[in-house]
């Protein structure tokens, strides 16, 4: 544990705020390049000319864009989002519901879907080019290949509408008790697990028969281990770092990308919050929206960095 | 005395016959067979030589002993029974028991063959505990102590280690550990010493000669260096196409070969060239020349000067790492000099490759180790040699086909070859298209480097004969960069030994081979194996006096 990994990590974390930044900036731009300003939207198509100048005036929506950028930013850093034109609430404590939501969704979704993809990876792998694997990277693909809203809507025809299971509308609230919950979020958790499995299945069995290739594995091969167990002691662990990559790709979607299957089951999370808010052209929350899915995503890729080279035997231990 | 023989036998391979499927480019899948009934056995504790060239069948015979085949390899006939049974009958769990157990394998590229994720220790005693014949705590101590067997450097603490933190022979002493560790009947050495240098060598295969004999274990020694496997098998057989050439003892068949294959490989290096005396003037002079990587500040090389003469071979000799290769790219500005010159027929050559007329890149050509990956292969063999023949000297049409025609010639090939891809070549032939593309350019100088290594004994002798000649008729200077000594007792006029960078010693052959020789130039000598039983402990013993005496 010394300078080479420190020094790596610490490079990837300065890169990921950096591309913060940027993101931010490019958020901020793309609001300031649309037509009409705040005041605009808050006073609506009949506003008189003095009445727009008095707010501008009093948003400080006539200082320089810069001035105004850093005036957001720093109001985004210390937890101010600003405030919902719609509604006229604060963003930071109705996201904050609507995170948690969100995020109780994707960690569920990824507790399933992340084993399930590795050991059926794993399988697929044992059983390469015979019927299991191919049954296993068939059903794979086929779920990847149908869109997202066609899945809901099938799982919500069989366990809501024909067998009534589970319920197909996933309304969630405040203090809801634990098992309720976890009812109400069976079929959207389902449909994405369906969603992100084959790729991180098929991600993790093209990683780890790529080592298979390897003479190490012979050598394993010819110590007498078993087939699962040349897999599990002597390619998997090589096979690691790609395989948190995608994995952490997947998480990543699992928050960002819930946008469909949250509409499908009006499920109260950011994705359906994000949907609601563009079509009112809400742009304060379009814009704190979209910077919490940037800092998502941004830091789930260097939590991989940093695992693929924490992974590496030749950095951890170095000659 | 039958019977007493037939009990102390562990391995009887009978009639065995080994094929696989191969999928030639755009043609049908075909069956061919790598190994026709070949029989051995071979007694408890003795050391059983296999030996040939790439394609004998020498490595599937070994592993076939283990029931193992690589890729779409199948043993399809014969018995291979291992004390008293045979193993071909158990199926794939019996295969598991006795892998690991009673056979175990070293494999050439003990860095390869290492799991990196894993410390070696854990790795040296995994197939011991996975056949459950000793405690972790026993299987431990049993590895120091063949760690120390082996003369590893702190054998207490070596299994700690992480593979990529150990060099490459001592990581092929730690597989040799590896295999011992499980008390196996049997270990099948696949080439365990072919790819270290040739001073490390010497010391693994002694360390290997020395665990077989104190721990009675049987070997099947697989390698294509017959002055290697003299040194340690008690019986030698040769193969051929994955047929049985000749089988005998040792000293039979180095001194008294029966056959003319085996005869032609012990006297493979037994090439007469004529050194010639340095002319006048160089057209080629290297001085003190300086280079690096990058910006990195360790020097690859330091103050290197040599000189080159028309028609004459300059060999560079030295271990890998010793900056051989680099001296090359110095030479052809592959990567620019940070001090020093090239000067070429009187005038200063440009550092960088791109500032070099056209002329220039004319005169120095190149030819590497790997031939298939220096040709294009979706080029026929036409299109590569006529591509310098249309971009130096302009030639197009009828005009370039007849000289293609006449190079082939020259590299004994014919013109029939001129339509083949360079994945119907051969091995040696696609070397040889190397030297006629080459010499296409009609160079002054021609830079080969390691354009030997990767070839079998008598097709790289071939080789070196053509080279011999080509300079006769041409009047070409070769720059030839080895790190095998014998190759350069066959053709240099000059030699320069380069260690860590530096030109250690320099001169004519005859000097530079002759006594009073330098503390590396004598280790490098003494190391180089030579055909002669019992030579391994004279060097052996000679480095302990030698080390004695400092």
């Amino acid at each position: 544990m010394s300078s080479p990994i420190v020094k790596l990590v610490a490079q990837r974390i300065a890169l990921g705020i950096l591309l913060l930044l940027a993101v931010s900036v490019l958020i901020f731009a793309g609001t300031q390049i649309l037509p009409g300003d705040v005041a605009q939207a808050i006073l609506g198509q009949s506003a008189t000319p003095e009445s727009l100048a008095n707010l501008r005036e009093q948003l400080g929506l006539n200082d320089p864009a810069f001035i105004r950028y850093f005036r957001w930013l720093g109001g985004v850093v210390t937890g101010d989002l600003g405030t919902a034109m719609s509604s006229g609430q604060d963003i930071a404590t109705s996201i904050k519901g609507r995170l948690w939501n969100t995020l109780f969704l994707a960690f569920w979704a990824a507790v399933v879907a992340v084993p399930l993809a590795i050991i059926l990876g794993l399988i697929a792998v044992r059983y390469r080019n015979g019927w299991v694997d191919k049954l296993i990277s068939g059903l794979a693909l086929a779920s990847t290949s149908f869109p997202e809203f066609f899945i809901g809507y099938v799982l919500v025809y069989f366990f809501a509408v024909k067998y009534q299971i589970f319920p197909g509308i996933s309304t969630v609230y405040d203090g809801m008790p634990f098992g309720e919950r976890m009812q109400a979020i069976m079929l959207p958790a389902a449909a994405l697990t369906l969603v992100v499995l084959a790729h991180m299945m098929r991600m993790t069995r093209a990683a780890i028969l790529n080592v298979m290739q390897s003479a190490y594995v012979e050598t394993a091969e010819l110590k007498g281990l078993s087939a699962f167990s040349v897999i599990r002691r002597h390619a998997f662990p090589n096979a690691i770092a790609p395989i948190i990559n995608v994995v952490m790709l997947n998480l990543a979607y699992l928050i960002v990308g819930v946008v469909v299957v949250e509409v499908i089951f009006v499920y109260p999370g950011m994705g359906q919050y994000l949907v609601d808010h563009v079509t009112k052209r809400d742009v304060p929350v379009v814009q704190a929206v979209g910077l919490i899915f940037a800092v998502v995503y941004i830091s789930l890729n260097i939590i991989a960095d940093i695992a693929a080279i924490v992974a590496n035997p030749r950095l951890r231990h170095p000659k | 005395m039958a019977d007493q023989r037939a009990k102390s036998v562990l391995l009887d391979i009978r009639n065995l016959r080994i094929e696989a499927t191969v999928f030639p480019p755009g043609e049908a899948p075909k069956n061919i067979v790598l190994v026709h009934d070949v029989s051995l056995t071979l007694e408890k504790g003795k050391v059983l030589g296999l030996i040939g060239e790439s394609g004998a069948g020498k490595s599937t015979i070994g592993l076939a002993s283990m029931g193992y085949g690589r890729g779409g390899v199948r043993i399809t006939g014969g018995e291979v029974i291992l004390n008293g049974r045979d193993i071909l009958k158990g199926g794939k769990e019996g295969f598991r028991k006795l892998r690991g157990r009673e056979v175990c394998y070293v494999a050439q590229s003990a860095a390869a063959a290492f799991n990196p994720a894993h410390r070696l220790m854990d790795q040296v005693v995994e197939a011991t505990l996975l056949h459950g014949t000793a405690t972790r705590a026993a299987a431990e101590k049993r590895a120091v102590a063949l760690f120390k067997k082996l003369s590893l450097p702190n054998p207490e603490s070596i299994g700690e280690r992480f593979p990529h933190q150990v060099s490459g022979g001592q990581l092929q002493r730690v597989m040799t550990a590896m295999a011992l560790c499980s008390e196996p009947d049997l270990i099948v050495f696949d080439e365990p010493t072919t790819a270290l240098d040739v001073t490390t060598q010497i010391d693994v295969l002694a360390a290997i000669k020395d665990a077989i004999r104190d721990t009675h274990v049987a070997a099947l020694y697989i390698t294509h260096d017959l002055a290697v496997v003299a040194q340690v098998s008690d019986e030698i057989m040769v193969l051929r196409h994955g047929r049985l050439v000749e089988w005998g003892g040792t000293r039979q068949i180095i001194k008294e070969p029966r056959q003319e294959y085996t005869n032609a490989l012990v006297s493979v290096h037994e090439i007469e060239h004529q050194e010639q005396k340095p002319g006048t003037t160089p057209f080629l002079s290297v001085k003190n020349i300086t280079a690096a990587y990058g910006r990195s500040h360790i020097k690859v090389l330091k103050n290197v000067s040599v000189d080159i003469y028309p028609g004459q071979t300059l060999a560079v000799v030295g271990e890998s790492g010793s900056g051989k290769s680099t001296l090359a790219r110095a030479i052809t500005g592959l990567l620019p000099p940070e001090e020093g010159t090239v000067t070429f027929d009187g005038r200063p050559l440009a550092n960088r490759l791109a500032d070099r007329p056209k002329e220039d890149l004319r005169q120095l050509q190149m030819i590497y180790q790997m031939a298939d990956v220096a040709m294009n292969p979706r080029q026929t063999v036409g299109t590569i040699i006529g591509r310098p023949l249309e971009f130096y000297f302009g030639l197009r049409g009828r005009q370039r086909d007849a000289r293609v025609a006449e190079l082939l010639d020259k590299i004994e090939m014919g013109k029939g070859f001129i339509d083949r891809y360079p994945a119907e070549l051969s091995g040696g032939q696609k070397q040889r298209v190397c030297i006629a593309r080459s010499l296409a350019a009609k160079p002054k100088l021609i830079i080969c480097d390691e354009v030997t290594s990767a070839l079998d004994p008598l097709v790289a002798n071939g080789i070196l004969k053509l080279l011999l000649e080509l300079q006769k008729e041409e009047n070409v200077a070769y720059l030839f960069i080895t790190h095998d000594l014998a190759t350069v007792k066959s053709i240099a006029d000059s030699i320069a030994v380069m260690y860590r960078g530096e030109v250690v010693r320099y001169g004519a052959k005859s000097q530079v081979l002759a006594p009073p020789f330098d503390a590396y130039t004598d280790l490098l000598l003494s190391s180089v194996p030579e055909m002669e039983i019992g030579w391994l402990e004279k060097a052996i013993k000679g480095r302990r006096m030698a080390s004695a005496g400092n």
